[in-house]
């Protein structure tokens, strides 16, 4: 077991297993799925619908959706302090001071990820006040003084009163911060949309200000769920724009999931592409287009429609999670398809610098 | 993107609700009864004032005996069985009305959203075991269980209470808990998990406040059933003590009275029609209220 990471590394993925207890039966949604994330790169997942990259990513969290459970494996992460722990063993209490402050998540749906009853301004000020509340308490003390008249100079001797004006003074203190944020989301007219509800704005505004709650406490690691996905295009670019700025300014490292080969080519610096909760292929993001090596690689790269060729689509369907194929999980609708591939699993192995495959084709004892 | 005005949302939304309101007279005829019966509630010590020295829920009498006595200008809605003032007793039994319909919603509401949300948001083995207890309590026809247990604790009105809000929680917990699950299922809770919230933090702030329209829509219309069922009580016996300011017992004392006297079926009619009539109305106010209050905060017909 190594339980270090390298130096250059934030976060790894280690033999994760991931399975579903359903009516139907067990769905094994992630099976020995490894990845790793160095500090400071955008890695893009890709895959198709139900290829176990969501799950990763909320499990990455710790927030794995019921029914589902982790059976194996180990997510190492590096907190802020330098100390590496495996977030599958941290207790509650200390995982409540990691999500939302050194790892956070953008989500796909924009619209959903917003609640309905609370201003934009109140749920940016949930994620300041959850992990910053100190610091927000200190810029609470300078106001004290200015917003202490009135009514508020005879109230705030009550017990009760009192608090109420101690929120009133983080929420007045943290709307400085919020303004600020979202207009780094290049928001127009942050005043105005700080008193917004998530229905009165656009679903890029939405998008935008999910986002600000995942970057207000600049966490080390962002996970992008496929966060364009229900964007038009325009929009899309925008968005991603946005995402490839905030990171330099945060200086965070950021998953990317997506099933857009066009979206990966644009973002990100490696790639790691799933299957049927396996990767089957990691590469920087130049290698996969240039020479994949995994016929699942090569058949998703080949599905990209392109003007005057006729469109090609991969063969089969994706497996049935709950019954997968033997061996490798792509034998089924695999070209290449030898007995091996049938019989044995193939390992993840790195056949040239920093390009690994899981695949017979391509070494593999 | 739509205009958004200065005005605070809180006001905005009340604003809404009053408009929805307004432009229903059933609505309006709801509010206005319920304003009506809260005044007389309020203002029973002025409206019938008690004498001194006595429990000014026991209603006074006018000698002992058990013929009714039609209205007169000393009692203006008559004598009931026993020479009980029954405008005295309506006047004050307003307040036990009051007294039992919201203390009973009020508790049951409460259990049922402490339950209802621990069993919905944890899923599993914890909403397994606490559904089966509220299957249990939902089992027994909910009048004869509440029998049951005012028996049981002795005749009072708190054991009437007591009786009404163990058997009515149950279906606040279902209804909680069903909402619950739906709520939870919105990326919105999973959202706020992510940002680091506490679970507690995330069902207080998150999951009840968007559960919380069908709550108040069933315990508006429970109040009104609340009433009815310990006036039945009462009815039967089980409530206050003899005497005692309360609609369903004032009923109760007309029981001998309601065929009349030979040759005039309607001779004591004001014995069983004045505080039917009152019973009627509240129930009435607080149902038309529900309703009203269903089509004014109901999310698919309100959000434009």
């Amino acid at each position: 077991m190594n339980s270090m990471l390298d130096n250059a590394e934030k976060l790894r993925v280690k033999d994760l297993i991931v399975r579903f207890y359903t009516y139907e039966g067990i769905v094994k949604a992630v099976e020995k799925a490894n990845l790793n994330l160095i500090k400071g790169e955008t890695l893009g997942i890709v895959g198709e619908t139900g290829s176990g990259k969501s799950v990763t990513a909320l499990t990455i969290m710790a927030l794995t959706p019921p029914p589902g459970k982790v059976e194996g494996g180990s997510i190492l992460f590096q907190r802020a302090t330098g100390e590496v722990v495996d977030i599958l063993k941290l207790n509650e209490a200390v995982l409540l001071k990691i999500r939302g402050k050194e790892i956070s998540m953008i989500f796909q749906e924009p619209n959903a990820a917003l609640d309905p009853l609370y201003t934009v301004g109140d749920q940016i000020a949930e994620a300041l006040l959850t992990h910053r509340r100190a610091e927000m308490l200190e810029a609470a003390r300078e106001l004290e003084a200015v917003e202490s008249r009135g009514l508020w100079k005879i109230l705030k001797n009550i017990p009760y009163f009192r608090e109420r004006f101690k929120e009133k003074l983080l929420k007045k203190a943290a709307q400085k911060e919020i303004i600020e944020l979202l207009r780094l989301m290049e928001i127009p007219d942050p005043e105005r949309i700080i008193n917004a509800y998530p229905h009165e704005l656009s679903g890029g505004m939405q998008q935008r200000i999910v986002i600000a709650i995942a970057l207000a406490c600049s966490p080390a690691v962002l996970l992008a769920d496929e966060p364009t996905t229900n964007l038009d295009v325009t929009v899309q670019a925008q968005i991603l724009d946005l995402i490839r700025r905030l990171k330099e300014r945060f200086k965070t490292s950021v998953i990317y999931i997506t099933h857009d080969m066009g979206v990966i080519a644009e973002l990100s610096d490696r790639v790691a592409v799933m299957y049927a909760g396996n990767v089957v292929e990691v590469a920087p993001t130049r290698e996969i287009f240039k020479n994949p090596l995994h016929p699942y690689t090569k058949a998703l790269l080949d599905s990209i429609p392109r003007p005057g060729s006729p469109f090609k689509s991969i063969p089969g369907i994706v497996p049935n999670l709950v019954n997968p194929p033997s061996g490798c999980r792509f034998h089924p609708r695999c070209s290449y398809v030898m007995d091996r591939c049938i019989e044995g699993t193939p390992p993840l192995i790195e056949v040239s610098k920093g390009h690994y495959v899981a695949c017979f084709l391509h070494g593999g004892a | 993107m739509r205009l958004i005005d200065s005005e605070s949302p809180r006001i905005k939304e009340l604003k809404f609700i009053w408009k929805r309101l307004r432009s229903s007279p059933l609505s309006l005829a709801g509010l206005a009864i319920i304003i009506f019966f809260t005044l007389i509630a309020i203002f029973a010590p002025v409206l019938a004032p008690p004498r001194g020295g006595r429990d000014p829920y026991m209603m006074p009498r006018f000698g002992f005996s058990p013929t009714p006595r039609p209205p007169s200008p000393e009692a203006i809605f008559g004598t009931t069985e026993g020479q009980y003032d029954l405008y005295y007793g309506i006047i004050w039994g307003t307040r036990t009305a009051y007294r039992i319909g919201l203390l009973v919603v009020l508790a049951s509401a409460l259990v049922g959203i402490v339950i209802g949300s621990i069993a919905g948001y944890y899923k599993g083995v914890i909403d397994e075991v606490l559904m089966r207890i509220t299957d249990i309590f939902l089992a027994f026809p909910s009048l004869i269980l509440a029998m049951a247990f005012v028996v049981a604790f002795g005749r009072s009105l708190d054991s009437v209470t007591l009786a009404l809000i163990i058997v009515s929680w149950p279906s606040y917990a279902r209804l909680i808990r069903g909402e619950v699950l739906k709520v939870t299922a919105e990326d919105f809770v999973e959202a706020a998990k992510a940002v680091g919230c506490s679970d507690f933090r995330v069902i207080v702030k998150h999951v009840l406040p968007n559960t919380i329209f069908p709550l108040l829509v069933m315990a508006s219309l429970d109040i009104g059933s609340i009433v009815l069922t310990a006036a039945a009580l009462s009815f039967l016996g089980l409530g206050a003590p003899t005497g005692y300011s309360d609609w369903g017992q004032i009923i109760s004392l007309s029981r001998n009275w309601i065929t009349g006297a030979p040759g005039n079926p309607f001779a004591y009619w004001h014995t069983y029609i004045i505080p039917g009539v009152f019973l009627f109305l509240f129930v009435m106010g607080w149902n038309l209220l529900g309703d009203a209050l269903r089509d004014a905060l109901d999310p698919m017909m309100r959000r434009r």
